[in-house]
């Protein structure tokens, strides 16, 4: 046991940090947020540079071969600076969904290019009915000859409108199977979903696309167990964005509550205060803390599919109060479109809906629980 | 960051569970819990026995120095001590002994007195309650006003103690005095140590409110304490108990404990039916459960890096990590106790019987949470601490 970050993984998180707080303050944000393609397309290829895509992905394709540890300090640093990107998408789902499914001149072409930052993709998985089950895969996909037609509607795609591919969930004869699309194919049309995250939430409309037999991601039929394989560890990703969202949230606080004076004293001197942000501090680091314990399985090779869903059950919940009392200690100005603390408060409902709600996980933890867990028999 | 254990760790933490899981075979069935040391004449003799094995294999002295019957024993094997303790739920550990008066001592007492006080606490020989509070005081451990006043080789000590656990049954006490008759506040206070029976001590039971003799008041008429049995120097009492307060909070040990209850929990809901149902199909107890366990695993692995942070000598962040997980283990201890008496319905109110789902284990908890999040700096002096030293929030006077 060593609870202390290797000297590798400090100065990574001091280079990210360092990186965004330049790059992108708060102010930025905002404006991205605003912006059609809702992130910054001059960064993207800096921070391809500097080698974060493929951080935490084996060499062979490519990648540095990295802990996933990094992946999750980029998160939780991502998370901090409220920075918009097509990361979590392009890299973390679509990038885990190849390397967990694709074939191996698939993992060398697609993540090459990833990497390298020449493309961005996206996940077309959920749809109308918005489940995370794989009885919400109702979107078809039908042989005609040596080509594939997909008719359907995909709901909260992430980032459809910048992406140069799409990784499309869909039932095919031999079951839920896996197709990469051109983002821009002829019949598909891709309109923004207004989301409070802004996160380019996208509604894809397929019709008619008809696309080679040969575009199946992996394995046909196999299409949801790769998502399986991908969804815990993207799940421990986003939670980890969570985790650096309350530390933001909270570091924004702090120093408010210290300047704002009431009856001619800091806020943050009055006691109802002080215990509403040591409650924020307390939820903060036990998921901190929980976070890192989980990114150690991932990189000693445990399982840890009952932890991600322990997690990001957390971080919906500590997410949501640290950030609810961020907005409501920042009084009226905390409930201003202007005010760098809404980012968070915004971002933490996104994130709460995103690899499996609240309600999701717990069910998976309740089903683990029941059927028996080794330390707890 | 690595959490996982190492083989030396792995195989220490074996050796712990190998030890308790068979010397729980012989527990009465009133163990589990702090209060459980008290519950009966019987609970305490084997809380005593099994102290004088784990003095006889030196596990209750493992973190000390070397030179006082220690081995220096790193915090985070302290923890894995503390965890499987905790999921036997045994007794054998003084908590006011081992882990408060000796790491006093240790920290402020001459080399007469280490050598004096600790072997029998190490061996388990003897156990300590501690005289903190007083009548009004409450959570203000500084307002104390029980006084020692010197004579010759001797202070003559006056006043009253209260919620003193354990004193009925305890060899020894420990005590924060008033040596300085001007003084105010925390300035002027002394630490000392005596036998419980000395003439002029009169220990009174207090019920608590599940009618259990758990914590007691105590008068001191001109006890005659001798001076040998300061520790540290006169009018220092009040850094020597601060420094008191923080050894070994990490807190695991409410923790570790609560997931051999929520087992315990899992196990009754999977064998009682309702509505021709097991009540572990009902998803608003699945949803219980579930948060409960996240809960669990959340507090442990926070305790395991404010372990960390204290074996790291980070002291104002061990000191805020101690407190948050004070504040988050018995709050989520109370919350488990809530909940298993809610899923029992009707029978969530019994206290011990033969009716009473998990032996009334839970309604015990239930009522014992709130002396939990009172005792050891109630939760809002623990929110304070959190405020002012981990986030540095002004503090008004």
């Amino acid at each position: 046991m060593d609870l202390d970050f290797t000297t590798e993984q400090n100065t990574f998180r001091e280079s990210v940090s360092r990186f965004l707080t330049n790059e992108c303050p708060f102010d930025k944000v905002r404006q991205l947020e605003e912006s059609a393609q809702g992130y910054a397309p001059d960064l993207w290829p800096k921070m391809a540079d500097l080698g974060w895509f493929g951080m935490s992905f084996p060499e062979a394709y490519g990648g540095f071969g990295g802990e996933f540890m990094f992946t999750v300090i980029l998160q939780e640093e991502i998370g901090r600076a409220c920075f918009p990107s097509p990361f979590f998408s392009t890299v973390i789902q679509c990038g885990l969904t190849i390397l967990a499914g694709g074939t191996e001149e698939q993992k060398k072409d697609l993540l090459g290019k990833i990497f390298d930052g020449s493309l961005i993709m996206a996940l077309a998985q959920y749809e109308e009915e918005a489940s995370y089950l794989p009885t919400g895969i109702r979107m078809r996909a039908v042989a005609q000859g040596d080509r594939v037609v997909l008719n359907g509607t995909k709901m909260f795609v992430m980032d459809a409108n910048i992406a140069h591919k799409l990784i499309v969930v869909a039932r095919a004869d031999p079951g839920i199977t896996l197709f990469l699309v051109e983002a821009k194919a002829p019949g598909i049309t891709c309109s923004k979903m207004p989301t409070i995250g802004m996160d380019n939430c996208c509604r894809v409309i397929f019709e008619d696309v008809r696309i080679s037999q040969k575009e199946v991601l992996g394995q046909p039929g196999k299409g949801w167990e790769v998502l399986e394989k991908m969804a815990p560890k993207a799940t421990v990703a986003k939670a980890a964005e969570m985790v650096g969202g309350c530390k933001g949230a909270i570091d924004l606080t702090v120093r408010y509550a210290k300047e704002r004076e009431q009856y001619g004293k800091p806020i943050g001197s009055y006691q109802a205060i002080q215990h509403f942000m040591a409650n924020m501090a307390l939820a903060y680091e036990t998921g901190w803390s929980y976070l890192y314990k989980v990114a150690s399985m991932i990189d000693a090779d445990e399982d840890f599919s009952v932890e991600a869903s322990v997690l990001k059950s957390a971080m919906d919940e500590n997410a949501k109060f640290i950030s609810e009392r961020a907005c409501h200690i920042h009084g009226g100005i905390g409930t201003a479109r202007e005010a760098d603390i809404g980012l968070f408060f915004r971002r933490a409902k996104a994130f709460s809906t995103l690899m499996g709600d609240t309600d999701y996980h717990d069910n998976k933890v309740a089903e683990a629980l029941l059927k028996g867990l080794p330390d707890l028999t | 960051m690595d959490f996982k254990l190492t083989e030396e760790q792995r195989a220490l933490k074996l050796a712990f569970e190998d030890f308790f899981r068979e010397e729980m075979k012989q527990a009465p069935e009133t163990t589990g819990g702090l209060e459980a040391l008290l519950a009966s004449e019987e609970s305490w003799k084997f809380h005593r026995t099994l102290g004088k094995k784990l003095g006889e294999k030196g596990w209750l002295s493992r973190p000390w120095p070397k030179a006082y019957g220690g081995c220096d024993a790193p915090i985070v094997e302290q923890q894995l001590f503390n965890e499987v303790r905790a999921k036997y739920r045994a007794p054998g550990v003084d908590p006011w002994g081992v882990e408060m008066f000796a790491p006093t001592v240790l920290i402020g007492g001459t080399e007469e007195q280490k050598k004096r006080i600790l072997p029998p606490i190490a061996k388990g020989e003897v156990h300590y309650c501690q005289g903190w509070s007083e009548p009004n005081a409450g959570s203000d451990l500084a307002s104390v006003r029980a006084t020692a006043f010197k004579a010759g080789d001797y202070y003559i000590v006056n006043g009253q103690k209260i919620w003193t656990t354990g004193a009925h049954f305890a060899d020894h006490i420990f005590l924060l005095l008033r040596t300085d008759s001007s003084s105010r506040r925390n300035a002027g206070l002394s630490v000392f140590y005596c036998q419980k029976d000395l003439p002029g001590i009169e220990v009174r039971p207090i019920q608590y409110m599940n009618g259990k003799h758990v914590y007691n008041e105590i008068f001191f008429t001109d006890v005659k304490i001798p001076e040998a049995n300061r520790i540290g120097q006169e009018g220092e009492g009040w850094g020597l108990t601060r420094e008191t307060m923080n050894f070994e909070r990490s807190g695991i040990g409410y923790f570790a404990g609560a997931k051999t209850v929520l087992a315990e929990l899992v196990r009754y809901v999977k064998n009682t039916e309702r509505d021709g149902k097991a009540l572990s199909e009902n998803p608003l107890v699945r949803q219980r459960l579930a948060k409960l366990y996240r809960d669990i695993e959340l507090g442990i692995a926070l305790s395991y890096m404010g372990a960390w942070t204290q074996h790291k000598g980070n002291a104002m962040r061990a000191v805020t990590m101690a407190s948050m997980a004070k504040v988050y283990g018995t709050e989520l201890n109370q919350r488990l106790a809530t909940a298993a008496t809610e899923a029992m319905g009707l029978y969530g109110q019994l206290e011990q019987s033969d009716w009473a789902p998990m032996g009334g284990s839970m309604i015990d908890a239930f009522q014992m949470a709130i002396g939990m999040n009172i005792a050891a700096g109630s939760s809002e002096i623990q929110r304070n601490l959190i405020a002012w030293v981990g986030l540095m929030l002004p503090r008004t006077k």
